[in-house]
């Protein structure tokens, strides 16, 4: 027998419910009332801070006592008071990096068990019937820090099913994921759900994903309370649009934008490569003879599975990893006197000439409010003190971010942290962009206005150089696309067809 | 607002909490965090710290100590940040276990050390009864994690020095602790908790109030 | 690095557990730094470099990964050799500096004292994998086991602070902040990482408490953390090349009783 199939799902009763995180002004959750019966399979939406997470975490009994926040009203798992429910209540967050436990995969599926005092023989056939269950086909020793974003998500998964829990959560379990593993992923949900009578409840912003494994959507509103709840069909025909407004990628809604055709070639190059051999640390080659050219204002998209070496490959572009072997050249007009050796140029130099935007926003904040981290790449190139407002005036507006220039960089909201990491970059400039997954865990909003400003950047006569998973983004902007298959590949340097 | 049966208490002024002891989960992985990132950074200090006070220790003996903050700062930040008890001693201790798995110099007794800085920091946090962090109270920590990596040290590595030697040493130590352990990590607890990094500890919610 | 990745071997030094390990190399150093002198330092260095054969280590990786002690023994020597406690002839003064005797003679131990307690622990302590280890400390030792987890979880974090720091360092270069001023580049990235870090922390002690971590619940073990004749065996050795050197130091009337 299956892990879970021994208990039975969990019902979920909230009345009146509200939550307020210690030192805030505003509920994170308020007047919440509803009931979820055993078995029940839910997708739980809403715009951003209308507390879903919030409320996954308290049915988790993760959100600290007293010393953290205050409650109304009452919620209750089975009746009884969340925190006190532990192990009948399995938590799935978003990042996968932090929810690994332990140096194997095994004692890492064994953690759960081991905290709520399962016998060890009980715990190792739990192990590995859990493991069964999420497919994750590796040896019990096999070290988590080998494993791919995907695997890592499941093996979470697998250490909570392992407790064997009656209510199961996921937060954004697939937001984190590149297309593979956000099918992995699905896949293994669907299987756990078709072995358990768990009850179930999933956060996602992309529908799509999670559509038929529900038979329940209920959306929370931003100002409290339930807004919506239904069968899908139901609650994404009534309120789709709302939901698109609010960021949430609705099935069958598509972007608004344009269709913008790929240009035509024939643009000077601005930067390309001579049998190229890229290596994220030295003596670790990822790839190699590469040959490539970024004309002006056109958009280069690097496209290839995980850990070919997309990454490597843009750092390297943009003048901040040493190439193992070959040449990056940049021409005459990017370099504009710097000499052609992007990686030779001292930092300052690089700011008007490359701009790189990180796949963690958090990576490149340097200073202590938004404001002044647009201030740092103007300062540095030692604009005028009239100049420097301007832009960075102009940049808050442009990317709305005027109401939180005096806001710490670190304390925004994902999306708010991936529109200033672009701002940063385009304060000073430069003629190239290159970034790094930028649409990588954004809502539906974000999305279409990364995708704009991009485009206008383009057009602006920019060049960009983007790396991404995302088949919708690369079919938006892209004018060329170039597949990095690992080490010895061959890459095709056509136009991507619209 | 209707608010009906609750078991928690009801509507006290959001962020006037009671102080408690008690170590929560978070307290225990943050504090564990700050010690092992203690420790990687005490890796590169242990292979820095030799040629420095190899230039140090010609202008004044015992000047090398000066060079101790770099192993005294994980105490008086671990116990700054969580302000629980005991919080100083565990991060101290567990940035020596690390730099002694990796291996160092001084092979197990960096366990000793480790225990002797932390407990120096820790009873200057007692003596405050776990609930005055003020700058002063943080010097002060500083200055007793110094205190006793000088009296550890003079015992293990430097049994038959001379007075001169001792005293010049101790007196480095404490203002090593007191500038790099207690003034850097005020700072950079402050730093912190504007970064909203520490919302979860009351250290985060008293000092980055004005942020939310 | 043991540290950063598993490591579990075959051979019998790998299979002791890590608790006797500690207790071994901290027993030892105990009895040692009770005297400063060069015979028992030379007697228990004689002894462990006999036993380091049996350890499985080539000599480059033994070089290689106690370099640093080799390189630290000398230099607190030196030390010891210009300031320290002044007897017999002197050769040379300046300042406070004084090469006599007895300097060179405290020297010649301190040299020797931490080779010989420094050389054992990283020998042994190469072949620890941390989980073992907090399954000892938790079972043998019954340290509190919220702890001892807690801090093996945080451990396990080192690749990614790793991974975070290369990547603040080149988004510093991209940012136009990386010429010059190196001290505070440094300090800036540092408080970076500890932002980062703190932040993952904060999240792992929420995955922790989703699957129970902290509840008020006895827990069991997975993996069980045994004690036998293996262990005893290691601390044994350990406890005889301490009682060997100090009665070779004792009879040699060079014991040098460091509180006296």
């Amino acid at each position: 027998m299956l892990v879970g199939a021994t208990r039975g799902g969990a019902s979920v009763d909230a009345r009146d419910w509200g939550w307020r995180h210690s030192g805030r002004r505003r509920w994170a959750v308020s007047e919440l009332s509803l009931r979820i019966e055993p078995g029940e399979r839910i997708l739980l939406l809403g715009a951003s801070g209308s507390g879903k997470s919030t409320l996954l975490h308290a049915l988790a009994g993760v959100l600290g006592g007293d010393e953290e926040g205050e409650q109304r009203g009452t919620l209750r798992v089975n009746g009884a008071e969340p925190g006190n429910a532990k192990g009948q209540v399995g938590l799935v967050l978003q990042d996968p990096d932090s929810q690994v436990i332990l140096a194997r995969v095994g004692d890492d599926v064994a953690f759960g068990c081991e905290n709520i005092g399962v016998p060890r023989g009980e715990i190792w056939r739990r192990v590995q019937d859990a493991l069964e269950m999420v497919g994750l086909d590796v040896p019990v020793g096999h070290p988590t820090s080998a494993l791919s974003g995907g695997q890592k998500q499941r093996l979470a998964l697998a250490g909570v099913l392992a407790m064997q829990p009656g209510l199961l959560l996921l937060d954004e379990p697939t937001a984190n994921l590149d297309p593979v593993g956000v099918r992995e992923v699905r896949e293994s949900v669907a299987r756990v759900l078709a072995h358990t009578d768990s009850t179930f409840i999933v956060i996602e912003h992309r529908v799509e994903i999670w559509k038929d494994l529900v038979d329940r959507v209920i959306v929370l509103g931003a100002d409290g309370g339930v807004l919506a709840d239904g069968s899908p069909s139901d609650v994404l025909l009534a309120q789709g649009v709302a939901l698109t407004a609010s960021g949430v990628w609705v099935p069958g809604v598509p972007h608004t934008l344009p269709i913008r055709p790929p240009r035509e070639t024939g643009q000077p190059t601005l930067l390309s490569t001579n049998s190229l051999a890229i290596a994220r640390t030295r003596d670790c080659v990822v790839a190699e003879n590469i040959d490539l050219e970024v004309p002006e204002a056109c958009a280069l998209l690097i496209t290839g599975p995980n850990g070919a070496g997309k990454s490597t490959l843009a750092l390297t572009l943009a003048g901040l990893l040493r190439p193992a072997a070959g040449r990056v050249v940049a021409s005459g007009a990017l370099a504009a006197g710097a000499g052609s050796d992007p990686i030779r140029w001292k930092s300052r130099q690089l700011l008007s000439r490359v701009g790189t935007v990180f796949q963690d926003p958090e990576h490149q904040f340097v200073a202590g409010t938004v404001r002044a981290e647009l201030a740092v790449g103007p300062r540095a190139l030692g604009l005028s003190d009239a100049l420097l407002h301007r832009r960075v005036d102009d940049l808050l507006e442009r990317l709305r971010l005027d109401h939180l220039a005096e806001a710490n960089p670190f304390t925004l909201s994902g999306g708010e942290k991936r529109r200033l990491s672009v701002a940063t970059v385009l304060a000073t400039q430069p003629r190239l962009l290159v970034l790094d997954e930028p649409t990588f865990g954004q809502d539906f909003r974000t999305w279409q206005e990364i995708v704009a400003l991009l485009r206008d950047l383009l057009d602006a006569g920019t060049a960009i150089v983007a790396v991404s998973h995302d088949a919708d983004f690369v079919a938006a902007v892209a004018d060329r696309e170039f597949r990095v298959e690992g080490r010895g590949s061959k890459y095709d340097l056509s136009a991507v067809l619209p | 607002m209707h608010a009906t049966t609750s078991s928690l208490k009801q509507s006290a002024p959001a962020g006037a909490t009671k102080r408690n002891f008690r170590w929560r989960v978070v307290d225990i992985v943050v504090a564990s965090v700050i010690g092992v990132a203690s420790g990687v950074i005490f890796l590169v200090w242990n292979q820095a710290s030799n040629p420095l006070s190899g230039l140090l220790s010609p202008l004044l003996p015992g000047l090398s100590a000066l060079l101790g903050g770099g192993w005294l700062f994980a105490g008086v930040l671990g116990g700054l940040i969580i302000r629980k008890p005991g919080a100083a001693l565990y991060t101290e201790l567990l940035a020596a276990v690390v730099s002694t798995l990796i291996g160092n110099q001084w092979g197990p007794l960096t366990l000793v050390s480790g225990l002797v800085q932390g407990l120096g920091a820790e009873l200057v946090f007692a003596l405050f009864l776990y609930t005055n962090y003020r700058l002063y109270v943080v010097l002060l920590a500083g200055a007793g994690a110094g205190l006793a990596m000088a009296i550890n040290d003079l015992v293990l590595w430097y049994p038959g020095s001379a007075s001169a030697f001792a005293t010049i040493y101790i007196v480095s130590a404490i203002i090593s602790g007191v500038v790099i352990a207690g003034l850097l990590s005020w700072f950079a607890a402050r730093g912190l908790a504007r970064t909203g990094a520490l919302n979860r500890f009351a250290a985060g919610r008293i000092a980055g109030r004005t942020a939310i | 690095m043991s540290v950063l990745t598993p490591t579990r071997g075959v051979r019998a030094i790998d299979r002791i557990n890590p608790v006797a390990k500690l207790a071994a190399a901290l027993l030892l150093a105990a009895v040692l730094v009770l005297t400063i002198d060069w015979v028992s330092a030379a007697v228990a260095l004689a002894c462990e470099m006999l036993l380091f054969l049996w350890a499985g280590l080539t000599l480059r990786v033994f070089l290689w990964r106690t370099a640093l002690v080799w390189l630290a023994a000398p230099s607190t020597g030196i030390t010891t050799l210009l300031y320290g406690q002044a007897s017999g002839q002197e050769y040379w003064s300046f300042g406070l500096i004084q090469v006599t005797d007895g300097s060179i003679d405290l020297a010649l131990a301190t040299t020797l004292r931490v080779l010989a307690i420094g050389l054992p622990a990283v020998v042994l302590f190469i072949t620890v994998d941390p989980t073992d280890l907090a399954d000892g400390l938790g079972q043998v030792v019954h340290l509190p086991a919220r702890f001892v987890l807690g801090g093996l979880a945080a451990l396990r974090m080192v690749g990614l602070f790793i991974e975070d720091w290369r990547a603040l360092g080149l988004a510093r270069r991209a940012r136009g902040v990386a010429d010059g001023a190196v001290l505070r580049r440094l300090g800036n990235q540092t408080f970076a990482l500890l932002v980062l870090s703190i932040r993952r922390g904060s999240k792992l002690a929420t995955a922790m408490e989703a699957r129970g971590f902290g509840a008020p619940i006895q827990r069991t073990w997975a993996r069980s953390s045994t004690f036998g004749l293996r262990e005893w065996s290691l601390i044994g050795i350990g406890l005889m090349i301490a009682v060997l050197a100090v009665m070779i130091s004792v009879s040699t009337g060079n014991w040098n009783f460091v509180f006296a």
